[in-house]
């Protein structure tokens, strides 16, 4: 008896008669195509995307991260947020909301996770030409599933971190981590292709885009 | 759930009833009409490097379906290194077989799932209420769809034939059947909606321990598979869950995860007019600690390896399901997606279902005429398929199958007539001699012609008589 396995190759190859034995299987990209677009100042491009797609941005100096960090954790109103067990400790310098540590050693339960009001975490690379934030599960970024249960996500991304287009960042990422690839908060736009942000993910993002000249 | 595109008759028929519609006709005139700019925009921006872009996408493509053994093979090995498991599905009943069994041995009764074209072509949901287990769909619009026992009409948005004050009401009346009940007080407000949608389904993701997705890509050098959303339901499905199940086509395989680079620019564009769509989830296997720990791919044949085999219809395998081509395709925009009788509705489905399915009902042979040959689709298509070729190339098919016994005999006539000067001018005589009595409506056949249209009026000698006649003199 056939597997089902051999089954579809064997008809794959019955239907390839036309392709010559002696092709080569592998490609490589033929890449003339342009590696970025040339759009502007690369953070000004990113914060001009993210606002676009209606997230919260701010750049801000390094000096002022904490500070700004406790303000928008104020102005969101949260008490206790999740933070991932890699997250600088610098971060919250200046404010006195409880941190929630999760990681994958030690995950909080899912209802814990729900109960919080947000998430902060960093990224592990940016795009500012499609305004969007890779996350790889390194461990100032964490788990996946805190960067989506709580309604609120503040994410930090240093100026370094941010390419201007897709090409570059695919070259930056690792494969084998699980990615999430964000741009801006959760939306729809199923109902008469109305874009209407914020459904299942959280309704709420917020960037501070980090850079020595603000 | 029980809708199903069973019994829904031939193209032309079900779209003179659609075109009938008029709230339908609004429902996809607006709906197209806004997708269609915003994608003109964002494309634009990239200027000439789009047609760039799409050449290396459709070229990817190409390559890969001409070694997809190799791929496929490849694949299987990538996932399985990554801790996950292949099975392989060579039609619809052993896909639904095999994920009815993994769900089985869960223990599950409830599964939660991400939108997916390949369980709607093999009608997954249905198979799964047969072993007694219940599929929730969890995209707003496949939701929509779902509570009011409706077909999907649109690739990516398979509400699209509905309005908002239809949407209202679906979920006031089968929210409460199927869950958390819609709120008394609900308006017809989109971001009401969405909001009613993420109540409704909160829970449900948070209890839920088996997932159902499709993919958009499967890379075959690391084992990654992708699925690009905006919602946030695909990420809970894909994250919260302890098994994921991906029901995946054959075609989908990308050779590389560097190839992504290409579709991540190419596919949001096109699809949803955005530089990027909200999320985008990659996962290779299992990662300890985060995500689902049983991990199971299905690959899906389902008709796939019979286009492959077709030289000229094979290019619709590249599809990557952005539906530009509905959105851009005039014949669409007025009978919408359900008068193809397909879960591939649009110029893409009209090349794709009679390929898949093989031409073999009244349903199938008439897709490829389901299209004026205008192009629009191939233009805007991010994968370059030559739509109007493959439709032009089917319907070579269907003229060649059994029936159509009165075009046969009059392209046999033009056949003898053409076939030598001595022929066509006798011919081309006898009908200026009769052109008085030549009838404004011609009888049979023919009249489906003359019903919208004049009969042209036959000159009283032909060009060649009159050129003989100048002399036949040569520049």
């Amino acid at each position: 008896m056939t597997t089902a396995r051999e089954r579809v190759l064997g008809r794959v190859r019955a239907a390839l008669q036309d392709v010559p034995a002696d092709e080569p299987a592998e490609r490589s990209l033929q890449r003339t195509y342009a590696d970025s677009h040339g759009m502007g100042p690369t953070l000004e491009v990113l914060v001009d995307r993210l606002d676009d797609y209606k997230a919260l941005v701010r750049r801000v100096r390094p000096e002022e991260l904490a500070g700004q960090v406790a303000a928008a954790l104020e102005r969101r109103g949260a008490q206790r947020v999740v933070v991932p067990s890699g997250a600088p400790d610098g971060w919250f310098a200046e404010t006195g909301v409880e941190r929630v540590p999760d990681s994958r050693e030690d995950p909080l339960p899912l209802e814990a996770l729900d109960g919080v009001d947000g998430a902060v975490t960093g990224c592990a690379v940016a795009v500012a030409e499609s305004g969007t934030i890779v996350l790889d599960g390194e461990p100032d970024q964490g788990r996946r599933a805190t960067t989506l249960v709580p309604d609120y996500h503040l994410c930090v991304v240093r100026a370094e971190q941010v390419v201007d287009a897709v090409p570059e960042a695919v070259r930056m990422l690792e494969p084998t981590r699980p990615l999430t690839w964000i741009s801006g908060p959760s939306a729809t736009s199923d109902i008469e292709l109305d874009r209407v942000e914020g459904v299942h993910g959280p309704r709420t993002l917020e960037v501070l885009v980090v850079a020595a000249d603000g | 759930m029980s809708a199903t595109f069973l019994g829904i008759p031939p193209f032309p028929e079900a779209a003179h009833t659609a075109v009938e519609d008029s709230q339908l006709r609004h429902n996809l005139r607006k709906a197209t009409h806004t997708i269609r700019d915003k994608r003109g925009q964002v494309v634009d921006e990239l200027g000439d490097d789009w047609s760039a872009l799409r050449s290396e996408g459709a070229a990817i493509k190409e390559h890969t379906l001409r070694h997809l053994d190799h791929y496929l093979e490849q694949v299987e090995d990538s996932v399985q290194r990554a801790g996950g498991t292949v099975h392989w599905a060579s039609d619809a009943a052993e896909a639904n077989e095999i994920v009815t069994r993994l769900v089985h041995e869960t223990g599950q009764s409830d599964v939660v799932k991400v939108k997916s074209m390949a369980t709607q072509e093999i009608e997954l949901n249905q198979a799964l209420e047969r072993a007694g287990i219940t599929a929730y769909e969890t995209d707003l619009a496949e939701l929509i769809v779902q509570l009011g026992d409706d077909l999907p009409s649109h690739i990516l948005v398979p509400a699209i034939h509905l309005g908002r004050a239809q949407i209202r009401e679906i979920f006031l009346q089968q929210m409460a059947e199927w869950g958390v009940p819609a709120p008394p007080g609900l308006t017809d407000d989109p971001r009401a909606l969405a909001e009613a949608a993420r109540v409704h389904l909160r829970e449900r993701f948070l209890s839920t321990r088996t997932a159902i997705s499709g993919a958009n890509f499967v890379v075959a050098d690391s084992g990654t598979l992708v699925v690009l959303e905006s919602e946030g339901n695909g990420r809970m499905c894909l994250t919260l869950p302890e098994t994921l199940i991906s029901v995946v086509g054959i075609e989908k395989i990308v050779p590389t995860f560097d190839d992504l680079e290409v579709f991540m620019q190419l596919l949001p564009r096109s699809s949803t007019g955005e530089r990027m769509n909200p999320y985008t989830s990659m996962w290779t296997g299992i990662t300890p600690g985060d995500g689902p720990q049983e991990f199971h791919l299905v690959l899906l044949d389902n008709g796939r390896t019979d286009v492959l085999g077709d030289t000229v219809g094979r290019q619709a395998l590249r599809c990557i399901r952005c539906s530009a081509c509905l959105n851009a395709c005039p014949v669409y925009e007025r009978a919408g997606g359900h008068a193809y009788g397909s879960v591939y509705p649009g110029p893409i489905g009209a090349i794709l279902t009679p390929q898949l399915q093989g031409m073999s009902s009244e349903v199938d042979k008439a897709l490829p005429y389901a299209s004026s040959l205008c192009g629009a689709c191939y233009e805007v298509c991010p994968v370059a398929i030559d739509i109007p070729e493959v439709l032009v190339h089917l319907r070579e098919q269907v003229a060649e199958g059994p029936g159509h016994t009165g075009e046969k005999a009059m392209m046999a006539g033009a056949e003898a007539a053409l076939s030598s000067p001595a022929t066509l001018d006798a011919a081309q005589r006898a009908a200026s001699l009769a052109r008085g009595a030549v009838p404004q409506h011609l009888p049979g056949l023919a009249g489906n012609w003359t019903d919208t249209r004049s009969v042209p009026e036959i000159p009283e000698e032909s060009f060649r008589r009159w050129w003989k006649k100048r002399g036949g003199e040569r520049s």
